[in-house]
């Protein structure tokens, strides 16, 4: 896999080939608090760069998520229904929430590299 | 806290520190033609004067010494002496659900069990902490089925669900992008034949009710089936006293049961405040509009009741919550599980069967005079129509005033070619006395 990108709003996508997952960083995760409900689109749905297509619920706070890139939804992970906390312990790779089949790759290049995303939070 | 109201002196000085001369200068924008008229009111009256006055006027009213066989919706049912002495008790009678919940654990552990219990009236896994009244739980649950099917956006209702709230819920989709279907009955019943023509990919929900506004009682499994296979969820409004007796809306099939709470233990009232409630299968739990009360154990391993779902509620997620109500009816909600618990399952469901019995009585000497016929030859509950020689809204009102009996609604005003058709209301409060003076009363108009 290619190296992760993220938004301002503090998702992460990852493109392999042209399929992408996505999820919400490492720093969201910690900010929200213990996860205890994640709200994700059917397989099949379109989702489009920068509107919301899911929402994440903490005891803290329910928050939508929004789409890194435009797309049609391939798979959901289906063990966040049981295991919603997988987002706080393992927000990068387990808790990916979806895998979208791409039709804008070039989208990715607007996205936060690593390294200006961690400029972001530490703002 | 003592209450003072501002003085002459005052008010001169705050008058005079804006310039202002008297006090009707500030409303000189308003123009006169819409300000209230001078009123005619007369002097002050000692306490013990007023007292009195009051008194007068009140029994100017004949209400209480009425007969009332008029239910469509809300309830002449017995209440145990006990129940206000508990309900008034100061801990419960400012019983809002509190912003900071789990300091009340009385409170919470009150609305817990308003909660198990409604479960078991409906059959389904969860509650909330209740809604504003019926019609507002069936708007919530509408919209529910909408989230729950990815924004389905029409809604197919019975026209044997209830005329008041079909227009609540036409007042909320006046200004939202959805829209509900009335599907006519058919003598009195669901047209389910009908509803399956109309289902489709983009129906969210089929709404019935159980009783209907005729009082009549159906088996909806059937029909849950067809919706169910088309995607949708199947909504039903049922009368929790009715539910005590009634096949269960969860064994019919139901997806989310809900209704009118004012038949256990609140008074008629002048039609509220009453109470929602709103039962789910445990799937759409997070559909859910409002509260939930959930039960846990402390760090020490102790039973305790915390909130939960009140994170998509309007105070954190703003324009993006679940529903515009994040509160609920603590008081009614209250006064419904101490009611409840003080009738005890078995009383509950004798109170129901009396409803029945007595009703049916009422249906054969009502029934028995000249003139007058049963519309829907259908098992009901505590309601039923009959069909007058005439219209039938004169008659009831010559019924009030000349031998104080409140015969029931006249459906005329709620469903055209009704004008000769009534209502009528029997419950357990109705002696078989005043059922035998209304039919005599009524046989003495026609």
């Amino acid at each position: 896999m290619a190296d992760r990108r993220y938004t301002k709003s503090h998702e992460w996508v990852s493109v392999d080939g042209d399929i992408a997952a996505f999820g919400i960083s490492d720093h969201a995760q910690h900010e929200l608090g213990d996860i205890v409900h994640v709200e994700a689109p059917d397989a099949g749905t379109a989702v489009q760069a920068g509107s919301p297509f899911g929402s994440v619920e903490s005891v803290k706070a329910a928050s939508d998520i929004y789409a890194p890139m435009s797309g049609e939804v391939v798979e959901v992970n289906d063990k966040l229904a049981d295991a919603p906390e997988l987002l706080n312990k393992d927000a990068h790779g387990e808790g990916w929430i979806v895998k979208v089949r791409i039709s804008k790759p070039a989208e990715l290049n607007q996205l936060l590299t690593e390294e200006q995303y961690q400029k972001l939070i530490s703002e | 806290m003592s209450y003072l109201l501002h003085t002459d002196d005052e008010r001169r000085q705050m008058l005079a520190a804006i310039g202002v001369g008297k006090m009707s200068d500030l409303f000189t924008d308003i123009p006169m033609g819409i300000r209230s008229p001078a009123l005619d009111i007369p002097g002050p009256l000692s306490e013990t004067e007023i007292r009195n006055e009051l008194n007068r006027l009140a029994a100017l009213n004949s209400g209480s010494s009425c007969s009332i066989f008029l239910g469509a919706g809300s309830y002449n049912h017995f209440s145990p002496a006990a129940l206000p002495y508990i309900v008034k008790r100061s801990e419960f009678y400012t019983a809002y659900t509190p912003y900071q919940p789990e300091i009340s654990q009385g409170m919470l552990q009150a609305i817990f069990e308003y909660q198990t219990m409604m479960c078991e009236l409906t059959g389904l896994d969860a509650s909330n902490a209740s809604m504003y009244d019926g019609a507002t739980a069936m708007y919530e649950a509408a919209i529910m089925s909408m989230r729950a099917t990815k924004m389905r956006m029409r809604v197919l209702i019975d026209e044997g669900v209830s005329p008041i709230y079909r227009r609540v819920l036409g007042s909320y989709a006046g200004n939202l992008d959805f829209d509900f279907v009335t599907v006519p009955h058919k003598n009195g019943r669901t047209d389910v034949e009908a509803i399956k023509a109309k289902l489709g990919p983009e129906i969210a929900c089929v709404i019935v009710s159980n009783p209907n506004f005729f009082g009549i009682v159906q088996d909806f499994t059937a029909l849950s089936e067809a919706v169910h296979a088309a995607g949708a969820l199947l909504v039903m409004s049922v009368n929790p006293i009715a539910a005590a007796i009634v096949k269960s809306a969860a064994t019919m099939g139901a997806d989310i049961a809900l209704g009118e709470g004012q038949p256990l233990g609140s008074p008629m009232f002048f039609g509220g405040p009453y109470i929602g409630f709103l039962t789910v299968k445990e799937a759409f739990v997070r559909t859910m509009p409002g509260r939930i009360i959930s039960e846990t154990v402390d760090r020490d391993g102790k039973r305790g009741f915390v909130m939960t779902l009140q994170t998509r509620e309007q105070h954190i997620r703003r324009e993006k919550a679940t529903s515009n109500i994040c509160s609920n009816q603590g008081l009614i909600a209250l006064t419904a599980s101490v009611f409840l618990s003080l009738m005890g399952k078995r009383g509950l469901v004798e109170m129901a069967q009396q409803n029945v019995a007595k009703a049916e009585y009422a249906k054969g000497v009502l029934t028995a005079l000249k003139g007058v016929a049963l519309k829907f030859h259908e098992p009901t509950f505590n309601e039923f129509v009959i069909t007058l020689p005439d219209r039938a809204e004169g008659t009831l009102k010559r019924l009030a005033v000349e031998n104080k009996i409140i015969g029931g609604l006249a459906l005329g005003k709620y469903f055209t070619g009704m004008d000769r058709d009534v209502l009528v209301c029997v419950t357990e409060m109705n002696s078989k006395g005043a059922i035998d003076a209304y039919a005599a009363a009524l046989g003495r108009l026609l």
